[in-house]
């Protein structure tokens, strides 16, 4: 057979079976990336249908899915949220990283990995999924609670430490020496920093280089762009990811939204073929053995997680239902875990860091909407009804608003 | 008697939540989402952090809400009603509307509702009493007078797929 005809014979087999199992997680109301990637796991070497041809294009189109990521992502926010955000929220984004990141590098000490591994362990159960809890929050009918806004800035905050953390963890990989990898460090800050400053003096500007009221002409410009950001962020060791994310930062207004529409469908094609890539480069072998670390490390963050989400919400002045809630809802980690586990699968370094980490994320994707949902009942169930009995509950109803009324204003106000 | 105000709170990357306290201590917020949907919540008497209702509409569906929430509004798409019990409606076809090139005879309108088609609202003109051989188009909105039951009618007729 022709080599271009066994090519988009599997590479469209991966897509159509993609499309099948999106459906049926679409069924069940649960994210497809789990199963996107065991399909890449059952594509993979030492899987059920071990793919050769489209190997190649399939890498090229997992980079591409990183990118579009990372560029969907700045393009939710707004320079002005970002720094908005690091100046009341930092000290939760410091529990968190603190919280989260250590358990993910003590495990990786306790299985006696390297240093750079341990690095990328800790980024992987650090980092929660934004897409993932939108999505849960949205479902659960509580983008409207109060500590919707204290879980999306965690959220924000995450984001941004990726644009330092990614370029740590590339130069890392590429095993440059300190003075080279502070040096790499130093510039990804400072561009980092100048994105930020023009985005935010200059956004218009930018967004009005971009504009266009074509769409086709509006996607080939961000696209281009974006493309080549990456490409010359990589060149400098910065990571092609970070490079995206700043693009996504810099666009604004209008632009961002039509960007936003218009790649949706492109981020969603190549983030499931960069999981597919992910479990591809993974022997579905590998996996049992690490399987108990990884449930153990999932219990661990997620109960860290908890308690970040519990202490960021009772900074915020929120009360005990929804500090619970805010924790829970913080569990669930995804696409950025595979993101930061990919960099370091492509490198090549520590052999059982990808299954480990295919193992942590499918389990906490799954646990995390459940998580999101029920922490809330079972600690008010567990922690006793200290409020009052629920007997009591449905006939104060009437006289408990007033009582409440002077909180409310107290934090409502405070936006 | 204060204005009640809003308070607006920025949710990164989803929109922005404005809130809303009614005189009975009752919260009422809208998430506006960045693409023009919104989410209308009103909470829990029990727990005001947490929302007992939880609603997303589209933009149309929003448009529909506000329409119904002004003070000046007393029916849907109504011109005027009088006492004699006859009303007026806009109707508007959709651009997937069974009737999209087909003439306004075919509708066998006036036989099967008794209402009368008075004109049609197509961009920006206004074509009045069309006749039988008017060819409808999507988007057309038609404005039609007849008895409430009438009216009715003929939005299911209007309304074909």
């Amino acid at each position: 057979m022709h080599s271009s005809a066994v090519f988009l014979i599997e590479f469209g087999a991966i897509i159509l079976s993609l499309g099948l199992l999106g459906r049926f997680a679409g069924r069940f109301h649960f994210s497809p990336i789990p199963l996107y990637l065991l399909a890449g796991l059952a594509f993979g070497e030492g899987g059920l249908l071990p793919l050769g041809t489209s190997e190649e294009f399939v890498a090229i189109g997992a980079e591409i899915g990183v990118v579009l990521l990372l560029l969907m992502l700045g393009l939710e926010y707004t320079a002005s949220d970002l720094v908005s955000n690091l100046k009341t929220q930092y000290p939760a984004g410091l529990l968190d990283a603190a919280l989260n990141a250590l358990p993910g590098a003590a495990m990786a000490l306790l299985l006696g990995w390297g240093p750079v591994a341990t690095v990328v362990l800790a980024g992987v159960t650090w980092i929660s999924s934004s897409g993932v809890i939108a999505k849960v929050m949205g479902d659960l009918g509580r983008l409207g609670n109060r500590e919707t806004p204290v879980i999306l800035s965690i959220l924000v905050l995450e984001d941004l430490a990726m644009a330092v953390y990614l370029p740590i963890i590339t130069a890392l990989l590429a095993g440059v020496s300190l003075a080279a990898g502070s040096l790499t460090l130093a510039i990804a800050l400072g561009v980092a920093g100048l994105v930020l400053f023009v985005a935010l003096r200059y956004g218009r500007v930018i967004s009005r280089f971009v504009s266009s009221d074509d769409p086709e002409k509006l996607l080939l410009v961000v696209l281009g762009l974006t493309l080549l950001v990456a490409g010359i962020a990589q060149q400098l060791q910065v990571s092609a990811a970070v490079g995206a994310f700043l693009v996504g930062i810099a666009l604004s207004g209008e632009v961002a939204e039509g960007a936003h529409n218009l790649l949706s469908p492109l981020r969603d094609l190549f983030a499931a073929v960069f999981f597919v890539f992910f479990g591809l480069h993974t022997d579905p072998a590998s996996i049992p053995p690490v399987l108990l670390p990884a449930l153990a490390l999932a219990v661990v963050t997620a109960c860290t997680k908890i308690a970040t989400g519990y202490w960021a919400a009772k900074r915020a002045g929120i009360s005990a239902k929804g500090r619970w809630r805010a924790g829970g809802t913080l569990v669930a980690r995804g696409e950025f875990s595979i993101v930061i586990a990919g960099l370091a699968v492509t490198a090549g370094i520590e052999p059982s860091l990808g299954p480990l980490a295919t193992a942590y994320v499918l389990v906490l994707v799954i646990i995390g909407p459940l998580t999101a949902r029920y922490t809330e009942p079972l600690a008010t169930r567990l922690t006793g009804r200290r409020k009052q009995p629920p007997a009591a509950r449905a006939t104060k109803t009437e006289a408990l608003p007033e009582a409440l009324e002077p909180v409310d204003d107290g934090t409502a106000r405070r936006a | 008697m204060p204005v009640p105000r809003l308070s607006s709170t920025p949710l990164p990357g989803i929109g922005a939540r404005y809130d809303l306290t009614t005189r009975e201590h009752r919260r009422l917020s809208v998430v506006a989402h960045r693409d023009g949907g919104r989410t209308l919540n009103a909470y829990r008497n029990d727990d005001p952090d947490e929302c007992a209702l939880s609603v997303k509409l589209t933009a149309g569906e929003t448009a529909a809400l506000i329409d119904a929430l002004m003070p000046s509004h007393h029916s849907p798409n109504l011109l005027s009603t009088t006492d004699l019990g006859l009303v007026a409606e806009c109707i508007e076809l959709s651009s997937v509307s069974y009737w999209n090139g087909r003439v306004l005879g075919d509708t066998r309108m006036r036989t099967e509702t008794g209402v009368s088609i008075v004109a049609v609202l197509r961009r920006a003109e206004a074509i009045p009493s069309p006749g039988p051989e008017f060819r409808l188009a999507g988007g057309d909105i038609l404005i039609v007078i007849g008895t409430r039951e009438g009216v009715e009618a003929a939005a299911t007729i209007l309304g074909r797929d």
